[in-house]
């Protein structure tokens, strides 16, 4: 049972770096085919005599060392727990949660989901507000450090969708939880 | 010792007809003071429709507590008629009321029916009709002579006929979920699955008149309120605005829905009216609000707020005012339904050492558990108000369980394989 919750773990996170990874990919293309939309923007009353042609670099994609991916950072970490019917967050996550919320803040162009969840104790409805309220706590100390309510989506899936099925209190803890989706 | 053998022999009872139900039902507990009866084995019809026609009637009083069958072994006439019925003989063996059904006629696809019961202790002849159907509605005209035989010896409206819709949740061989709308009969047969989906399902509600449910889906991978025709099936999205949509529940009149929306910043209670769609905020509070249920006058509203710390139940006007809390006892009072005659509320309580069912009066006073399990959850009162439906966790899985307001007769209605929660019981029709 544990060898299979293993796996499981290790095959979903090289399924997020992969899916982190392909992601990367887009601002680049973005980037270059704006870049020769301003060719044409700048050079449209000057036609290329004949015989005689004009090429632009087409290398002013920025590059982008980004940090999000890297194993030591805390930006790593995507996972944010909670203590049993409260939304408040913990001292052990309060850097991770700062830590994203100054990566919005310097990569603007960044934005990110927030699913709130709950375990399975007390009632599905008042688990789903509950979760609902655990994403805004994060969103709000994501804000304090400077990123945009824009770049923050919030979601709600209350006790419906848990990380591992179980009724042990290890179960608990890890269903209690808010996942930050980039 | 005597239950038991009652309940072994009820099971056995239902399984050799049945054998296609994802339901199944078992009595735990009876009421010493229980009416004893008896119910005349059927000796016209086919053997298939008699044994069908019997053992539904038969289940639907016992399971209802309020009843001891007699042992078939002991009756002392196996047919009776209004002038041959030896009345000082069935009242010596201590039988109170005698049930006696007939098919008249069982050819083609009509059925024609006679169904008599006698007083044996008035010494009369209380009711006498018959019934002509359709054969395919046999199971259906058992739960209404059910219905008619529980409210002659009770006094109370007969609730058989009623249905009950609940979520399941099922996972194939892939370990792909499958979520679920159902609506099946009020003991758990001919379940038929409204809605299917791949995405969670939450919270089915009743309108007042039994044609339509609302209900939380996750289809768009958010919580979304939609409302569906349950004859025809047709759907439509009655709320999508951003955050979290939840928790419909009808007034009792139908003309509102009151719900949960957080678009304005945290999880408040709006009632929305039915026709023009337009929204009406009716609490405030920064904290959670949730879990709405109207009183049957439509005058007020019982809600979940965390505001003082915790979860609790409140009070409010329907038309607006300020919210009044109504439970002190435990730290976790929740999911609050009122029956529909006014007179209990029930709840999820917790006072740490488990979820389970508790009843007080429209107040919150008179506070008592009436169930014992460790995460009893999502009470909702038959329409006649005798028992409470509610879902918990078994060997098995999560099930149905049901039981009477004074906590003493409990019935267990288990799905075979999966999930079954949060069931909701339907009105009269």
């Amino acid at each position: 049972m544990f060898k299979i919750k293993t796996v499981l773990l290790v095959l979903l996170t090289l399924l997020f770096i992969a899916g982190c990874a392909s992601k990367q990919v887009k601002p680049n293309g973005d980037t270059s085919s704006s870049s020769s939309d301003n060719k044409t923007g700048t050079s449209v009353s000057i036609e290329d005599s004949e015989g005689a042609t004009s090429a632009g670099l087409n290398d002013d994609a920025d590059i982008v060392l980004d940090e999000l991916d890297d194993p030591a950072s805390d930006l790593f970490i995507r996972t944010i727990y909670f203590d049993y019917d409260s939304s408040n967050i913990r001292d052990d996550s309060i850097i991770v949660v700062r830590g994203h919320g100054k990566y919005l803040s310097e990569n603007t162009q960044r934005v990110l989901r927030l699913e709130g969840h709950a375990d399975e104790r007390g009632t599905r409805e008042y688990n789903l507000a509950l979760g609902e309220e655990r994403a805004k706590s994060v969103k709000e100390i994501m804000i304090i450090e400077g990123a945009t309510a824009q770049q923050i989506e919030v979601v709600s899936f209350g006790e419906e969708r848990p990380a591992v099925e179980g009724e042990d209190d290890e179960s608990l803890k890890l269903n209690r939880r808010v996942e930050i989706v980039y | 010792m005597k239950k038991t053998y009652q309940s072994i022999f009820l099971l056995c009872f239902l399984n050799i007809n049945v054998a296609q139900a994802l339901l199944e039902i078992e009595v735990n507990k009876g009421i010493e003071s229980a009416m004893p009866i008896a119910i005349l084995p059927i000796k016209s019809g086919s053997a298939q429709q008699a044994a069908l026609l019997e053992s539904v009637v038969y289940s639907n009083l016992y399971r209802s507590g309020l009843f001891a069958m007699t042992d078939k072994k002991q009756h002392p006439q196996t047919q009776v008629t209004n002038t041959d019925i030896h009345y000082d003989v069935w009242r010596n063996l201590g039988v109170e009321a005698l049930v006696s059904m007939s098919f008249q006629d069982h050819e083609g696809e009509q059925l024609k029916l006679q169904i008599e019961l006698y007083d044996l202790v008035r010494k009369r002849r209380v009711i006498g009709r018959s019934i002509m159907f359709e054969k395919t509605i046999l199971r259906r005209v058992a739960h209404k002579i059910s219905d008619v035989i529980f409210e002659q010896l009770t006094g109370i409206r007969g609730a058989f006929s009623t249905r009950i819709a609940y979520i399941s949740e099922t996972v194939d061989q892939q370990s792909d979920k499958s979520y679920q709308l159902l609506v099946a009969d009020s003991d758990g047969y001919n379940p038929k699955a409204i809605f299917t989906s791949s995405k969670q399902l939450m919270s089915p509600s009743w309108s007042p008149d039994g044609k339509k449910l609302t209900y939380v889906s996750f289809e768009n991978d958010r919580a979304e309120i939609f409302l569906q025709d349950v004859v025809s099936g047709e759907r439509s999205i009655i709320s999508n605005q951003p955050g979290i949509n939840s928790a419909p529940a009808w007034s009792p009149s139908g003309d509102y829905l009151a719900l949960t929306l957080s678009f304005s910043g945290s999880p408040d209670i709006y009632i929305m009216d039915m026709r023009s769609k337009k929204l009406r905020q009716l609490t405030t509070h920064y904290g959670i609000d949730t879990e709405p249920s109207w009183t049957p006058d439509g005058r007020y509203l019982l809600f979940t707020s965390n505001r003082s710390g915790s979860p609790q139940i409140y009070k409010v006007p329907a038309l607006g005012g300020e919210p009044v809390r109504i439970t002190f006892s435990g730290n976790y009072n929740a999911a609050a339904a009122v029956s529909p005659d006014g007179e209990y509320v029930a709840m999820v309580h917790n006072s740490g050492d488990g979820f389970r069912i508790a009843l007080t009066d429209i107040n919150g006073n008179q506070f008592r558990l009436v169930t014992d399990g460790v995460l009893d959850e999502a009470p909702s009162f038959a329409p006649n108000s005798s028992m409470i439906i509610y879902s918990t966790r078994h060997r098995k899985g999560i099930i149905l369980s049901a039981v009477s307001v004074d906590g003493k007769v409990k019935q267990r209605l288990s799905l075979q394989k999966g999930k079954v929660r949060e069931p909701a019981w339907s009105p009269f029709k």
